[in-house]
Parts: structure tokens; sequence; C-alpha cells
């Protein structure tokens, strides 16, 4: 006689306060959600949901008074999705018609939701959504209509563009907040690409950058870019990770620089930002692209306070013996509180934090299926009706 | 005698809970009933096929037993009285 199968009982949602912080973990096989006070010395986790979907990509919307957390679940089953809640997964809401879908004439499907990236704050109705196969789709309603970008969609390098070995996928949306209509995008492989008008144009911007696996190994494109992160007080420095190789940018792209001082691999996946400090970025190398795992098995997050010019290690807490662990492009956030909170998840299904900028570290969770995705949020305070109200009419207007 | 689809189980919130749909007109093809499928429950059609109309790779369609992938896919003809089952392969999460 067949076992019973087991029903698994729906997860209890949060109920965050204004000044919590929110990790969204997007895993393999479902999101988890967890939450803590400002102290984050005790962590509530929800979850998982989208049981059995991978999630790759999360993200929180906060702008315009909203507590919105945006997901991209994909079931190897029927498909990928965009899907959020706005009561912290009391209640998600999943369109009966997925709101992604490649328009008839391009022949495309969708197959994965990479990266979910809110747009300018003075446009809280714009997001944006990179997926697999490598394109950019657009909202500029909150998310109820999206559109492909057709100016990247008929770029002429895009049929060259070569699949990595997670797809081939746009994994990066940076929204320049200083320059209306400026965005850079960044694809593996296919490299790092930027508009200036909107959407209308692009252009590659990898010079400098180096492709190990092409035949020249400076080409104006088809790079394996893995991660950019740019900072809102500096919009034009931008700092990169890519397969083998570590860069910064002080024209917004226009050329890169290796910053690859003093790190024991310049080969590796995830990148984070301090909230305050342009010249502060974290990052955890890997050994190689023919083993990705931290060298030596010392699992260490390496950190520069100087733009790149040097590097050290931060290891207190983190497990330095036989710690073949790998952190992939998007299992890395850094939250918005003073001194901030640093976390990164595992393939192994560990979750790691630091409340206090990456000087001491602690094992959050563990057993958890293997991490792909971390994003950290702060909850505000929800505003009046009224100034909803009046924020909405704002944002129509400057639209 | 009329057809009947047959929903799985994870695509249920998309059909109101219900295990079924009975077609009152005989669909030509499996095209022709995702197509009536799609009328009724627009969110089990979606995640069957991807938008390109194609039966995901990993889904698979039968009628009467049949898988569609030995037939003509989409285009296979479903006899009045067919069963047509939705199932997810083995793959999964």
């Amino acid at each position: 006689m067949p076992a019973p199968k087991r029903k698994i009982p729906e997860p209890d949602p949060l109920s965050p306060g204004p000044g919590h912080v929110v990790l969204l973990v997007g895993t393999v096989k479902g999101l988890f959600l967890l939450e803590s006070s400002p102290a984050r010395r005790r962590w509530k986790a929800s979850g998982p949901y989208f049981r059995g979907s991978s999630v790759y990509a999360a993200a929180w919307d906060g702008r315009d008074g909203r507590r919105r957390i945006w997901a991209g679940p994909s079931s190897m089953h029927f498909g990928a999705e965009l899907c959020w809640t706005d009561d912290f997964g009391a209640k998600w809401k999943r369109p009966a018609t997925p709101l992604l879908r490649f328009p008839q004439p391009s022949g495309a499907a969708l197959k994965h939701i990479w990266q979910i990236s809110p747009g300018r704050d003075d446009r809280p109705e714009s997001l944006y959504c990179g997926v697999e196969p490598s394109a950019l789709f657009e909202s500029r309603d909150a998310g109820k209509s999206w559109e492909l970008n057709d100016g990247l969609w008929n770029h002429p390098h895009r049929a060259k563009w070569m699949p990595g070995g997670g797809g081939l996928c746009l994994h990066t949306v940076l929204v320049d907040p200083a320059r209306a209509g400026r965005l850079t995008v960044a694809s593996s492989t296919g490299g790092v690409y930027r508009t200036d008008d909107g959407g209308k144009s692009w252009r590659a911007r990898n010079q400098g950058v180096r492709a190990e696996f092409l035949p020249d190994p400076f080409p104006e494109f088809g790079q394996c870019v893995h991660k950019i992160v740019q900072h809102g007080a500096r919009p034009g420095r931008l700092y990169l990770q890519n397969h083998w190789g570590l860069y910064r940018s002080d024209d917004s792209g226009d050329s890169w620089q290796d910053m690859a001082n003093g790190v024991p691999s310049d080969f590796g996946f995830c990148m984070g930002i301090h909230p305050r400090d342009p010249d502060r970025v974290f990052i955890v190398p890997l050994h190689s692209d023919g083993f990705r795992c931290v060298p030596e098995g010392k699992l260490r997050v390496y950190a520069t306070r100087d733009g790149g010019e040097s590097w050290s290690p931060l290891s207190r807490g983190l497990p330095q013996r036989d710690a073949f662990e790998t952190i992939v492009r998007d299992a890395f956030a850094v939250d918005s509180l003073d001194p901030a909170g640093v976390y990164f998840g595992t393939r192994s299904g560990k979750l790691f934090g630091s409340r206090d900028e990456g000087s001491r570290w602690e094992l959050l969770r563990d057993g958890l299926p293997a991490i792909v995705c971390v994003r950290a949020a702060v909850v505000g305070a929800r505003p009046s009706v009224r100034k909803r109200a009046a924020r909405k009419r704002q944002s129509r207007k400057a639209a | 005698m009329p057809v009947m689809i047959l929903i799985p189980g994870p695509l249920r919130p998309f059909s109101a809970g219900r295990d079924r749909l009975r077609l009152e007109r005989s669909p030509g093809t499996v095209g022709e009933a995702l197509a009536e499928l799609a009328a009724v429950y627009p969110g089990v059609r979606d995640r069957v096929v991807t938008e390109q109309g194609e039966v995901r790779p990993h889904i698979n369609v039968f009628v009467s037993g049949e898988n569609i992938r030995d037939d003509s896919g989409l285009s296979t003809d479903v006899p009045e009285g067919s069963e047509i089952a939705i199932l997810p392969a083995v793959s999964g999460g």
C-alpha cells in the first residue's frame, strides 16, 4: 500500500515593524524570509514559499510607502513567474497569466528570472527584470504590465552571446540615480551594456575586462561578467566581479581598471557595497573556475576600504578549515543600518550574517537548500494615505 | 461523448480547485483542446505551454494514455470521449 503523501503546512507569515530588517533568501527549493529587530541578534524565519521552485531573484520595494516583496520562482515543470506579497508572505499574488512573456515575434520563451530591480526613487512605478534568455523587461506601472526592451533584444551583438554555466542570463540591472535614462546591465556571457537614452540604444562597455575563454582576451563584448555593484552617492563608480578579474570603473563603465590587489583569487561571483561608503566593497573569492570553492577551505569575505587599492579578509566567526563553500552571484547582501549588516548564503545552505560590517560573523541558519539569492531590507514606516496619494500624483507627473 | 481534460494538483490553484474540465464541444486536436482550456482557465494553459505555444519540456500530455510527443504533438487527434491527461514529468523540485 503506498505511503500517504504528507501535506506541508503553510508557513506563518512574518510581521516586522518599522525599522526591522527582513532578509529575502532565495534557494533552489523555495524562498525563505527572516526578520529581526534593528539589533539583529535574533532572527525569526518563515518559509519556504514556492516549495520546489528555485528562486534566483527576489527584491524589496519600499518606495512610495510600499512594503512589497517580489520573487521570481521558477518551476522545472511549469516555468517561471513573477509574484509579489504586500504582507510578508501572508498572501502571494500569482497572476494567472504570467507577467513576463516574450512577445511572439521574438520566438523566445522565459526560462528564469535572474534579477528584479526597482527603478529610480523618483519613478516609484518603474521596475526592471533581467531574465534568461538574456533580456531586459521593464514595467512603468509598478509591475502590472511589462514590456521586453527591444533596444537590447535587437542588439546585433546578442546573437553572439554564449550561455555560461548558469545559462544565458541577464543578471544585473543598475539604475543610475543621478542621470535619468542611464541604465547598466550585465549578461553572462555578453558582458556590460549601457544605455543613456532610457533603453532605446545600448553600447557594450567592456574596455579593460578580460575574457580568458576567448581567443582575443579583451574583446568588445562576450565577457562573462558575474556581478556589478554601484553606490548611490557616487553612481559613476562601478565595481565588477568577473569570471577571472576584479575591476573598478570611475567613468560609468567606459573603461575598467584591474583592482585585484592582494586577494587570494580574482575569481568569484558575488559583490556587496557599503550603504554609506562608496570606497567599501565586499567580495568572496573562489579558488578558480575549475574548482568553485573558497580557497584553502577557508571561508573568508574580503573587503576593501579604499576603492580596491587593497583588500583584507574578514573571517572572524567563519569556518577556517575544510569549508568547501560556494557563494553565487546574488547570494550576498548589505543592509542600510549603521553599522551595516552584511549577509551571505552558500550552496550548502548556510546563511551567515554580521551586524558589525563584517568584523564578526554568525551562522544565522543552516540546513537550507542551496542558497542562490540574498536580499536585505529595512522596513519603513507606513506613510499616511494622503501622503501616498500625493506621491502617486507627483510620480505620474514626473513620468 | 465529451472530452475530459485532467488537471494536475499543482495547477489547481488556477482552476478554482477543479481536477478536470469537461469540454462541451469536441476538439479536433490537442492544440484546440488547450485553446478551450485557456478560455476557461488561462493560468493552467500558460503553465502547460510556453508563450510560444510549445508544451513545456518537463510536462507530458497524454491522449487516452498515449504521449502526444510520440504522436503529432499539439496536432495529435482527440477522438470523442478521450481523456487528456496533463502530467508533470518525473523531474522536479
